[in-house]
Parts: C-alpha cells; structure tokens; sequence
C-alpha cells in the first residue's frame, strides 16, 4: 500500500471513530442534565436512576472519546508534519481554546461523577450541564479548524511562504459557521436517535417499560428537534460549498458539465469517462435553485476544473446521496413523533417502536457519510487550493504497517464498547429499576 | 508574550509528569502487588485518582497544543523522526485510558476484570517507558533531520541507550512519585507500611537506573555531567533534589503525607530543571552538536499573542475549577475516614 493512501485511511479510520464517540460525549451530557432537573424537579426516582444509568454511557464514551481525541493531536504531526509545520500557528487558535474545553469537560466530569450526596444538588446538576456545554464548544472549535482547511483565511501565501498570520481572522473564516451548525445539528440528532432507538428496542421487548420510556422520549425530543432543523443548515451549508468550493459540490452532486438550469441528480451511478450519470433521477433545474436560489442560475461542472484538482467523484457523490437520505428520513420519522406526542397511544405500538429501533444507527451513518463529503471532497487538497494532501505527508515510509494496527486497536475497542452498553442495558432489572419500585 | 507561553509549556510537562506521572505509577505499583493485597490497592488508588485522573492528562494535550501551535517546526521534526516511539505511547494512552475506565464501569464484574487489570498494568509500565524515552531522545543528541536511511532517520534517534536509560528511570520515579502519593491515601496502617516498602523500593530503583543514565550518557557521549555539574544551577538543583532526598527518608515514616508529596514533587522537578536549564533555549539537541532554540522555532508574533492570551484566559478557567476538584475529594476523602 502506498504510504499517502495508509495515511489517508488512517486518518479517516481514527477521524470516523473519534467523530462517533465525540459526538455522544458532547450531546448525552444534555440528556443526563434534562433527566437530572426533572429528577430534581418531581422527585421521582426513576429519573434520577436514568440520569445515573446515563452517566455511565457517559464516562465510557468519554474516556474512549478522550484517548482517541489525544491521539489525534498526535497523528496530525505523525502523518501530516509538513501541513502541521505551516497549518500549526495558523489555524491553531480554535485547537488552543478547545484545549481549555476539554480541560473544563473533564474537571466537571469528575465533579459530576463522584458528587452524588456530596454537592449541592444544584451545584452538582450544574457540573452536568457544565460537562455538556464545553463538550459542545469543543466540537464546534475543532468543525471550525476544519473549516478552515476548506476555507483557509488569517493567512497570504506568497511564493510558497505563510506571511501575515492572522489567527483569529483563520478561526472565524467564511466556513466555521454553518459547519458548525451543521455538525452540531447532525451530533444531536444522531446521538438522540441512537439512544431513543436503543430504549425503544427494550419497549418493544416490553423490558422496564416505564424506565425506559422516559429515557426514550427525552433523547427522542433532542432528535427529532435537531433533524427536523438539518434541512435548513444543510441549505445554507450547500449554499457556501457552491460559492467556495465548486468542485466539492458538482463531486457531491456529480455535475460534469457547467450550465444554466442544472438538474439535481438523486441517486445514479456516476461515470467518470463517459462522464454521465447512469441510472439516475433528475430534477429540472432544481441543482441551481438548491446552490444559488435561481432555477435559471449557473452552476460550474467538472469540465470547467483541471483534471488534476477534481476529488474522487463516485465516493464524495455517494456519500452525499446517503447523507441526504438519511437526513430526509429522519426528519420524516421525527414528524411522527411530534404527531406521537399527541396520540400517545402510538408511543408503545410495535411498528412506531420497530421503526425507531431500526433508525438506531442512521444518523451515525450520515454523521460519516458528511464527513466524507466534507474531507473527500476536499481532495486533492489538504488546505483548500493552497497545499497539497501528497505534499503534507510524511516522509517516514511504511505507513501501511501503523495504519493496520490502528485498525486492529479501534476495532477491538468498538467491540468492548458495544459489548460495555450491552451489559449496562443487561443490568437495567437488577441495578436501575428494581421490581420493587415498579 | 513568547516568555508566557514559554512558561505554560514548561509548567504543562511539568504537571503531566507530576500527575501523570503519579498517575501511570499507580499502575506500576498495582503490578508489584501481591494477589493477596492487590484488590485492597485496588480500591485505594481508584479513591485516590478516580474523579481527577481525566484530568491529570489533559496536561499532556496543553503541551502538545503549545507545541503545535507555538513552536511548529519542532513539533513537526519529532513527529517525523520519533514516529515509532510516539505510535507506542499512543498504543499504551489508548489502552490505559480505556482498560482503567472499563473495569470501573462494566456492569457486571467477572473474568473480563483480569482483561482490564491486565491491560492496565501493563500500559501502565509501557507508557512511561516511551515517555522517558521520547524525553530522552531529544538530548540524546542523535535525530538526524539530512539522515537519509531508514536506521539513522527513524531508528537511531530514539533506540539508544541514554533513551532507552531515561525511560527506564522515568519509569522507576513515575512508581516512586505514586506510592510517596499513595501513603497518604491509605486508610490503615498494613496498606500504608506496604507503600512506604514500595517508596522505599521504586526509590533506590530509581537512583540505579539514575547510575545507568550517567553510564549511558557517557558511552553515547551526552555531556549530562556538564549540565549538572559544571552549571551552577543544575548543580544548586541536583544538591536541593539530593538533600529533599535525604529529608524524605527521614521523614518517611511520620504520619505527614502531605510533606512527603511536596518533598518527591519537589525532587522531581529540580531533576527536571538540572537536565534542560543548561542547554535552554536549546531544547532539542541534534548529531554533531548541532540544536534547535525554543526561541527560534517560535511561530509569528500574532499567533504567539493570541496563543498567549488563549492560555491565561484558560487557565483563569481551569486551575480554580481544578483546585476545587482536588480539595472537594481530598476533603470529603478525610471526612469518609
């Protein structure tokens, strides 16, 4: 294997797996926190055995998303030493302040953790809440370093050398908005759908029904809130990829040739050489409303960028076509929800059950399928039309053998992690809601 | 403004090596428990360290952030040439960090407990190792950035013996600097005889493996004995760490733990002090002689202002919040008793 191929995938295998377990820590502190208040609000004990049954899930995906986050921080230099030498001082200002975040985070964790019976109620309830926001914050600075690779700002580059370095104009560059948004939006309803999937799984078993149900509903409302507002940032996210990365979007959509009034395909088989789409849905014009708000509007294809600087068009046309599906889905299921809340009846019937049991790992699936738009489609560039990815990587040969073991190592832990909730679900009976106090 | 982030770098490696440090020896002495006592210590290093071990290594991400951020060129030459090293501690910050917060929280206590023990203890001595030996590996004066083999590019700099002696060291003081902690941290008088025989121990370990460094240096042809003795503040650190020393075994046996953590801390970080002050700015030292400045490898002034900024307003943060943390279960800790 070549090494910028072991190092691309092995960047990908670390960020696909850290994105997941980043995405839980930073939204599950909410649900606990919500749990917490209306424990403290009602008095009613199975919110507060929810609220601890969670914490669990949480201190598991935070280690496992701490260890992984620092290892991160590490393999940007192992793999990328030559765009860390330049990219470092310039976009490193959201990396320094998220520094603080995590710190932040895993001070209140501990508070949190450790402080049943020893805190003001409201003290320890606040560390919780604590441990949400600077998990969000966290996320959002490090969307916006990325942001800035595909939208590189603070810096002029002249004649291969990074002069006038601003760091905080590259923090806030013309990107970091609506990824964040858009990431943020997505780790809610990913998250939610993943823990509302799995509580309503052990309804539909007709396990601790009652427990569960509160559990399903509180991370069901985060969900369906976040995915029915996705459509709207994916709009605005789509509208800045148009303007500023072109070939991100004719990839995304598998656009080879510039018009006016260009279809939106859905779906299709893209073929590079015949450069056609086989197989595919068109839409009328729709391509240059969704990119420009005009059916009538140009939109630039393939054929008007060098061959040399196109992204691999069938992987980043794919993933998008995933995203977005998932994303339409989910809206569509988190509209029967909301009509749920209202015909309560509906809320213990198996195919509404089965329909959110089989949604469990979707938003995970889009949550990789966007990330693979995003850096996929950045390619051939590791910072935005300025270097190279082939020019960044390191010098150190035999990459492949570092890529396997990290592959070996994040597969093992997935499996202890999904076999750590298994058991954690396993003890629900015993541990969180005793036949007793049903 | 580069002085305070200067400043934040050291402060941060030296906390991660006290915290850490004390850290990843309470691994190592869980490994040098007998079967009899190992559940009891157990228990008492998960009191000890449980709510703030998270916390004890975000230090080593405030240094690698500094780094990256503020002095990027030195950041990106080690990650090149001790990409090796650096994959293995990565390995055991992976397998530690996950095994000690696993065998706390499975739900159900049965043979996977001797999984995480295992896997603990293990990276518990393996992390350290490579941390010495990174640490090592920049004074030991053999990176070769115009090397153009495999051997002398990604090998050599980091797989000879001051390297491989300092990670064994490091290894020894991380197993002191716990079970100095751990004495105040038992809540009987057998667990806190047996931690004071590990001090003991991991102590006279630690000057043995302190005698190899010395050895090695000379073979590798470190010029260690310049920077500790010919420099009167490595020589003033190197007499104040041997008389703390001195002081400590004295005083070990008294009922003052809190002396004696301040006594090993204290010890630690005039090592630390008595090995970089002499060759500081210089702070990785290269073949024939040549170095790389701290100061030289600074990144643009705004970059360092912001970055500067960026950490005292963190900090504003984060020491109170973690001064809180510490006291509120070293408190409710005394008060359990």
């Amino acid at each position: 294997m070549e090494d910028i191929l072991a190092a691309r995938l092995q960047m990908a295998l670390s960020l696909g797996f850290h994105i997941v377990f980043a995405c839980i820590g930073m939204v599950m502190p909410f649900f606990m926190a919500t749990s917490h208040l209306l424990w403290i609000k009602t008095g009613n004990d199975v919110y507060k055995n929810l609220t601890k049954a969670w914490s669990k899930g949480v201190a598991i995906f935070f280690a496992t998303g701490a260890v992984s986050g620092t290892v991160l921080s590490f393999e940007l230099g192992l793999l990328w030493p030559t765009f860390m030498k330049h990219a470092g001082p310039i976009f490193g200002m959201p990396f320094s302040l998220e520094g603080t975040a995590f710190f932040i985070e895993a001070i209140a964790l501990g508070f949190f953790l450790y402080g049943w019976n020893i805190f003001d109620k409201w003290f320890h309830w606040f560390t919780g809440v604590v441990v949400g926001l600077s998990g969000l914050a966290s996320g959002i600075l490090v969307v916006s370093a990325n942001a800035w690779m595909n939208s590189p700002a603070g810096f002029d580059y002249v004649n291969g050398a990074y002069i006038n370095v601003d760091p905080i104009a590259a923090m806030f560059n013309d990107a970091w908005l609506s990824q964040s948004i858009h990431m943020t939006l997505a780790a809610f309803a990913a998250t939610g759908f993943a823990v509302a999937g799995v509580h309503a799984a052990m309804i539909y078993q007709q396990k601790n029904v009652r427990f569960h149900m509160k559990a399903f509903k509180i991370a069901a409302v985060f969900a369906a809130v976040a995915s029915l507002l996705q459509p709207l940032s994916g709009d605005h996210s789509a509208k800045d990829v148009a303007i500023r990365q072109p070939a991100k979007l004719a990839a995304m959509e598998a656009h080879f040739h510039t018009e006016r009034g260009a279809d939106l395909i859905v779906g299709g088989i893209p073929n590079a050489k015949e450069q056609t789409v086989d197989y595919a849905i068109k839409l009328p014009g729709m391509l240059s409303w969704l990119a420009f708000g005009d059916t009538e509007a140009e939109v630039k294809g393939l054929n008007d960028i060098p061959a040399d600087f196109h992204p691999p068009v069938a992987v980043v046309h794919y993933a998008f076509q995933i995203m977005v599906g998932i994303g339409g889905l989910l809206a569509l299921i988190s509209l029967l929800f909301f009509v749920a809340l209202r015909k309560s009846h509906w809320l213990t019937q198996k195919w509404f059950l089965m329909l959110f049991t089989l949604a469990t790992p979707l938003g995970f699936i889009a949550v990789e399928a966007g990330w693979t738009v995003t850096e996929v489609g950045r390619q051939p560039w590791i910072i935005y039309g300025v270097m190279k990815t082939a020019d960044a990587v390191t010098p150190m040969p035999g990459i492949a053998w570092s890529f396997y073991l990290f592959t070996a190592v994040y597969l093992s832990l997935s499996f202890v992690v999904v076999y750590l909730l298994h058991r954690q679900i396993k003890v629900v009976p015993v541990v969180y809601d005793k036949p007793t106090s049903t | 403004m580069s002085t305070i982030v200067t400043a934040y770098l050291c402060l941060s490696v030296l906390l991660y090596f006290l915290l850490g440090g004390a850290d990843f020896g309470a691994g190592i002495i869980e490994m040098f428990t007998s079967k009899k006592n190992v559940t009891r210590t157990r228990k008492t290093l998960y009191q000890a360290i449980g709510p703030i071990w998270e916390a004890n290594h975000m230090w080593l991400i405030i240094a690698i952030v500094i780094l990256f951020v503020g002095f990027p060129s030195i950041y990106s030459l080690l990650s090149i040439h001790l990409h090796i090293p650096l994959l293995v501690l990565l390995m055991g910050i992976i397998a530690r960090g996950t095994a000690f917060v696993f065998r706390h929280y499975d739900a159900i206590r049965d043979g996977m407990q001797d999984v995480y023990n295992k896997v603990f203890v293990v990276s518990s001595v393996i992390t350290p190792l490579f941390l010495g030996i990174l640490a090592g590996s920049i004074l030991a004066g053999h990176i070769d950035p115009d090397a153009d083999n495999f051997f002398d590019a990604y090998i050599y700099p980091w797989f000879n013996l001051f390297s491989v002696s300092i990670g064994l060291f490091t290894v020894a003081l991380c197993g002191f600097l716990a079970a100095v902690y751990l004495i105040g941290e038992a809540d009987n008088e057998h667990d806190r005889k047996r931690f004071v025989t590990k001090a003991k121990i991991s102590n006279l370990l630690a000057v043995g493996f302190g005698l190899l460094v010395f050895a090695s240096a000379q073979i590798d042809k470190v010029p260690l004995t310049d920077w500790l003795f010919r420099n009167p503040v490595g020589l003033t650190a190197v007499m104040a760490a041997s008389a703390s020393l001195v002081v400590l075994w004295q005083w070990i046996n008294r009922k003052r733990p809190a002396i004696l953590r301040v006594l090993v801390a204290f010890q630690v970080s005039m090592i630390l002090l008595a090995i970089t002050y002499a060759h500081f700015p210089n702070v990785i030292l290269l073949v024939d002689g040549q170095a790389i400045s701290l100061t030289e490898s600074e990144a643009p002034e705004k970059t360092m202002q912001s970055l500067g900024w960026a950490l005292i307003i963190g900090s504003l943060f984060i020491l109170p919040a973690l001064y809180y943390l510490f006291y509120s279960f070293q408190k409710n800790e005394d008060y359990a008793h």
